[in-house]
């Protein structure tokens, strides 16, 4: 038992009658009282994300589909959902674009982030203002985003191509042509996910003692000099974790490309969480699109555990 | 330069602060810059949505002649989905607080052995796809008649928020002095007197925060809302938005005036609120 934890049943006890000490310990008023400050957040996250968890896996074993809800049946399949999936002919397509659409998202969020992070840093009249202003896009329904983003990328009329028009440029089929779309759809996120990357940023930047910078500059670092040595190595621990945590948030992005694409052209933008959705959702075919976001579970549950190391160091240091 | 400026300041210095100001003129406007290449977009959805000419994208780059129709139109049509998603989102924000601030209170302050472990569980929950919890809700929903409800819908959506809720708060109140609370109870209050009359007065900043962000989270779901429901009897904007866009699109000054309808509590939030929104930003995610 702590300080703090004697003196607080001390003040209890005071107030109360005191009842005997060996009953107090795990069972009296006090401690139940604590437990049920806890209890409904606890029974919440069992309920909402526990509980869909396993659901997933049980479906995912089983031939779930619309029948089931009438019948009430879902026979138990073993592996067949899984073996669907694996020999769907979308299923690489499809975990192709969900790798391409993260590292691409990351990668231009990342270093715009950054970028305009190192801006912000200089002190000037108005940046505090301009920088909050910056977390608009962040703050906007992403299905909002989507529907604006379809009116600048549309093909004949859009914003986008009559502005490359002035330069000769011949309208591009943002959307409709299966080889840009993927390109398109991943601009989008990485317009969504700048904020979100700025303000860490900044924050880690912040952190860095203005006295590094001023003994470099002794030594003669400044400028590109100073970021590399001084900058990178002190924002490590902060990058990595938006860089992880930008893989969990963008593997599961869902709103963004049903919005803009639906998946499509020629299903030229499906990812994982877009085939979960449309073989639950579209095809009622639950177990199957159990087994699909399992697979996503997995591959998120690896960079989970790569940012609960990377925050760690990151405490630590 | 200003006149009051040079009589104060000595003439080398004086002329350095000249290039300083220079500078960070140069910065500001640059800044200035970047801003409007990044909101453009939001430019661009006001815009379009003044357009007078519903059929087309023809639209000139200032809306000259603006014209109400798209926004006649929206309300007509989503009116009944705005209120659906403003009454979820507020029901949301309840919910996500009256669970979540108890549990953030009791996680910073009452050193369970279990801490970490809960923390743990909490920031895992937050890296769970929502298609995993829509494709297991849909199927439990079904049997519990929560399909096409408000209730259901503010259940689900309060899984963006709750996990994100206790983190923020836990954050704030593991800084309240443990002595403030001792002082009450000395005074006969019980646990739950002190949390209500002292902790939450307190923590009233951090309660804002959390709960505007409950209320954004939910205000912008759309996971939920697509899976969720079936009927256009409960249908938030965002589903309603998203059916605009499902074929090919017919009038676009209609949809993007429910887009900008649908952006006000953002924009509202961000130019009334900009402290709590800057708390909420950094505060959730490396914490």
């Amino acid at each position: 038992m702590t300080q703090t934890e004697l003196t607080t049943t001390a003040a209890a006890s005071a107030a109360e009658a005191p009842p005997p000490v060996r009953a107090r310990r795990r069972f009296s008023r006090e401690n139940v009282t604590r437990l049920l400050f806890v209890a409904p957040a606890a029974l919440y996250l069992v309920l909402f994300f526990g509980y869909p968890v396993v659901k997933n896996i049980t479906m995912s074993l089983q031939d779930y589909t619309t029948k089931t809800f009438f019948t009430g049946e879902a026979p138990w399949v073993g592996f067949a959902n899984y073996q669907a999936v694996l020999s769907s002919n979308l299923f690489w397509p499809s975990m192709t674009n969900t790798a391409l659409f993260t590292i691409g998202s990351i990668a231009g969020q990342f270093i715009i982030g950054l970028a305009l992070a190192c801006f912000f840093k200089r002190r000037f009249p108005l940046s505090n203002f301009l920088r909050s202003m910056l977390l608009l896009p962040w703050l906007l329904p992403l299905i909002v985003s989507s529907a604006t983003w379809r009116s600048i990328l549309e093909q004949d009329s859009g914003i986008l191509n009559q502005f490359l028009g002035t330069f000769g440029i011949e309208p591009v089929p943002w959307l409709t042509s299966p080889a840009v779309a993927l390109i398109a759809v991943v601009l989008v996120n990485i317009w969504v996910g700048i904020p979100f990357n700025v303000t860490i940023l900044y924050g880690g930047l912040q952190d860095i003692p203005d006295e590094l910078y001023e003994a470099g500059a002794l030594d003669g670092a400044t400028g590109w000099k100073a970021f590399r040595h001084i900058t990178l190595p002190n924002l490590k621990p902060v990058i990595s974790v938006v860089l992880v945590l930008g893989v969990v948030y963008t593997i599961k992005v869902l709103d963004i490309i049903l919005g803009l694409t639906n998946g499509g052209p020629a299903n030229a933008t499906q990812t994982l969480s877009i085939r979960s959705y449309q073989e639950s959702f579209i095809n009622f075919e639950f177990g199957v699109g159990a087994a699909f976001s399992n697979i996503l579970i997995l591959i998120s549950l690896v960079f989970a555990v790569i940012y609960l190391r990377a925050n760690r160091r990151a405490v630590d240091e | 330069m200003t006149t009051v400026d040079a009589a104060v300041v000595p003439v080398p210095a004086q002329r350095n602060a000249g290039k300083e100001r220079t500078r960070s003129a140069g910065y500001t406007a640059l800044g200035i810059l970047f801003l409007a290449v990044m909101l453009f977009p939001v430019y661009w959805m006001v815009n379009a949505s003044l357009q007078p000419s519903g059929n087309t994208l023809t639209a000139s780059f200032f809306p000259l002649n603006p014209s109400f129709d798209g926004y006649a139109r929206a309300i007509a049509e989503q009116g009944p989905n705005l209120v659906t998603s403003l009454i979820v989102s507020l029901g949301t924000v309840v919910f996500s607080l009256l669970v979540a601030a108890p549990a953030a209170y009791a996680l910073a302050q009452f050193r369970f052995r279990w801490v970490n472990i809960a923390l743990l569980a909490i920031l895992i929950s937050q890296m769970i796809p929502g298609i995993v919890i829509a494709n297991a809700l849909y199927a439990a929903y079904n049997d519990l008649g929560l399909l096409n409800s408000i209730p259901g819908l503010i259940l689900a959506d309060a899984t963006h928020a709750i996990p994100f809720v206790i983190l923020i708060m836990r954050a704030f109140m593991i800084g309240i002095p443990t002595s403030i609370v001792e002082a009450a109870r000395v005074d006969g209050a019980g646990l739950v007197r002190a949390f209500v009359s002292i902790v939450l007065p307190i923590s009233r900043n951090s309660l804002i925060t959390a709960g505007l962000f409950a209320f954004l989270f939910s205000w912008s779901d759309f996971l939920f809302a697509l899976t969720l429901t079936t009927t256009d009897e409960v249908r938030p904007v965002t589903l309603g938005i998203y059916q605009y866009l499902g074929t090919q699109v017919s009038n676009w000054s209609a949809v993007m005036a429910t887009a900008v309808l649908s952006s006000l509590p953002a924009i509202a939030l961000l130019i009334l609120a900009q402290k709590y929104v800057a708390a909420g930003a950094t505060g959730g995610a490396v914490k």
